[in-house]
């Protein structure tokens, strides 16, 4: 635990650390530019006198690596605020934002997509199908897991598991019956990437989290409850249903809009709410901010990696995110203090 | 705050658990629940504290309906303690009490120098203010229900609902528990498993049997032998106790007739 100003410390210095990481991140890449051409080009853009940069600067650092940069920053705050959603829907903590099942049927459409083209997918691009494949896998797990009135966590994540064996069989065999460019596509995307990002492409993402992390802020004090147990949650006046319903939705809303945009980047949405547990203590007060900043910082760094390690090639981020978090996290799970959880 | 039960059946799948029970808690009184594992105990508790609904009957807090009222409303005029409680580890002692103010806080409230010193007093009264910046998963068994009954105490709600708070404690911490609860002086509603205990720390007993209730009234008036034999299938005798020399009930199996 950690005391409100310490906390508001630590804020304050994720928050400085992820603008540094964006200019770092904006600044390398194939062509390395200079932290003040990034800051003039940037500065251009925001007082509106983009006439004065140099246009191939301009292409780069505003075209290109901007969008991408903020769409890691998005994508990596959008995970660690699913899972840790999710982590306290189902009060488990292997719990991530893909236990749902939700980015499993994201795969099948963006898979389809990618092996067929839109027309095997009612007209959507890859995005569209992906999304559309999470909501129709929300809708049968939902289903699936409901009883009497009830939504029971073990339930929940028994329905999303066998769903999600169920769509990665699916996405198989389309990558069976995928030609070999069309297979390292689907690969691609299974692991996840930001390249390719244009302005276009942040809005929704963006205005997901701003709501969804907005909402999970009001509802923090009910969190901290429902991790105590349904019945204790109950007992402290909290809807437990209601909130249930509405954590399942904002959850899966979160996985589903950030899924389509980059694709299956594992080990985020698991590992940083984990994280910031272990920094600030259990309270969702803390938690969500923090996590939401350590994630935002760890997918810009960890894209920098992907574009950088194997110049000029582009890696996938799901390779770097599980390089560097799984030994940063088995790291943490020996520090952590007594309780078998 | 007086509860009422009045008439009250409640299902779980389509299968009855409970039926028909009447049942009142008048203010001050500290009442047990007893029963045989499966009587249904447990159900009648979470209908009271709005888990389960009914599917007929009433259950009131004062004189509302606990359905008619917010879950918010509800949790302000009564408090809860289970008997297993998994707070998960990242939590600490004084964060666990002071969720006892989730009822009291809107979306936008802020824990204020209220809700710390109405923390710190509940932390007091139960003797674990020392405890305050521990880790909840690091305290014992006993421990752990005591600061649990400080975030019932924190909750400020005239009704405390306990769950076979004893469970799993040792000898003393069972003990210690009970006596902290009585002198709470609160109106309370408890499941119990030890019956002596019961009869020891209860002003009445209510005894539900296959999720019927067999029968209310003063301990000693409801545990005669014939009644332990009857519905806990035990046989028992009610002698003085050595150490204190209060009513003291001493069980073996029933004796079969050959």
């Amino acid at each position: 635990m950690v005391s409100g100003p310490a906390t508001a410390v630590l804020l304050g210095g994720l928050v400085v650390a992820l603008a540094v990481a964006i200019v770092v991140g904006i600044a390398v890449g194939t062509v390395d530019l200079s932290v003040t051409g990034v800051w003039d080009v940037i500065w251009a853009h925001v007082t509106g006198r983009t006439s004065t940069v140099n246009p191939l600067n301009d292409e780069i650092v505003w075209t290109i690596r901007t969008p991408r940069v903020l769409l890691a920053a998005v994508v990596g705050a959008g995970l660690s605020i699913a899972g840790t959603s999710l982590q306290a829907l189902v009060r488990n903590p292997l719990a991530d934002p893909y236990i749902l099942g939700v980015a499993a049927g994201a795969s099948v459409g963006a898979s389809l997509a990618l092996a067929y083209g839109s027309a095997a997918t009612f007209g959507l691009g890859v995005s569209g199908a992906a999304f559309a494949g999470a909501l129709i896998s929300l809708v049968l797990v939902f289903l699936l897991a409901q009883r009497s009135g009830g939504l029971g966590g073990t339930r929940l994540v028994l329905a999303g598991v066998a769903l999600g064996y169920l769509c990665t069989a699916a996405t198989s065999y389309v990558e069976l019956q995928a030609s070999q460019s069309e297979l390292v596509g689907i690969m691609f995307w299974l692991m996840g990437s930001v390249a390719g990002a244009t302005w276009g492409s942040l809005g929704i993402p963006t205005l997901a989290i701003v709501l969804c992390s907005v909402w999970l802020l009001l509802q923090a004090r009910n969190l901290n409850a429902l991790m105590t147990g349904d019945d204790a949650a109950a007992g402290l006046g909290v809807d437990v249903h209601r909130l249930r319903l509405g954590l399942l939705f904002v959850s899966s809303l979160l996985t589903a809009t950030v899924v389509a945009v980059a694709g299956g980047i594992g080990f985020v949405g698991l590992m940083i709410p984990h994280m910031a547990r272990f920094i600030v203590g259990g309270d969702h007060r803390k938690v969500l901010p923090v996590a939401a900043l350590m994630g935002a910082l760890f997918l810009v760094v960890v894209d920098i990696g992907a574009r950088t390690v194997d110049k000029p090639n582009d890696l996938p981020l799901g390779i770097f995110t599980a390089a560097v978090g799984v030994p940063f996290f088995l790291w943490l799970l020996r520090r952590r203090p007594g309780g078998a959880a | 705050m007086r509860l009422t039960v009045a008439g009250v059946s409640v299902e779980i799948d389509r299968q009855p658990i409970v039926s028909e029970v009447d049942l009142v808690v008048e203010p001050g009184e500290v009442v047990g629940l007893i029963g045989p594992n499966g009587s249904g105990k447990t159900t009648l508790l979470r209908a009271v504290y709005r888990a389960l609904r009914p599917v007929s009957g009433v259950i009131s807090l004062g004189a509302d309906d606990v359905w008619s009222i917010s879950a918010r409303q509800a949790a302000r005029r009564r408090a809860l303690v289970t008997q297993h409680d998994g707070a998960p580890v990242e939590f600490s002692v004084m964060e666990v009490v002071a969720m006892g103010r989730t009822p009291h806080k809107g979306l936008l409230d802020r824990d204020g120098h209220e809700d710390r010193s109405i923390v710190q007093d509940a932390l007091e009264r139960v003797d674990m203010e020392w405890a305050a910046n521990r880790l909840f998963s690091t305290l014992s068994g006993g421990e752990r229900q005591r600061a649990l009954v400080a975030r019932a105490l924190a909750q400020q709600a005239p009704l405390l609902v306990l769950d076979e708070p004893t469970n799993h404690l040792d000898v003393r911490a069972q003990l210690d528990l009970l006596e902290l609860l009585r002198d709470l002086r609160l109106t309370t509603l408890a499941a119990l498993h030890d019956l002596d205990q019961a009869a020891s720390y209860c002003h009445r007993l209510a005894v539900l049997k296959r999720g019927a209730l067999v029968a209310t009234g003063a301990p000693l008036d409801v545990l005669t032998p014939a009644f332990l034999a009857d519905v806990f299938g035990v046989s028992a005798h009610i002698g003085d106790h050595p150490l204190t020399g209060r009513p003291h009930i001493s069980i073996a199996p029933l004796r079969r007739q050959p």
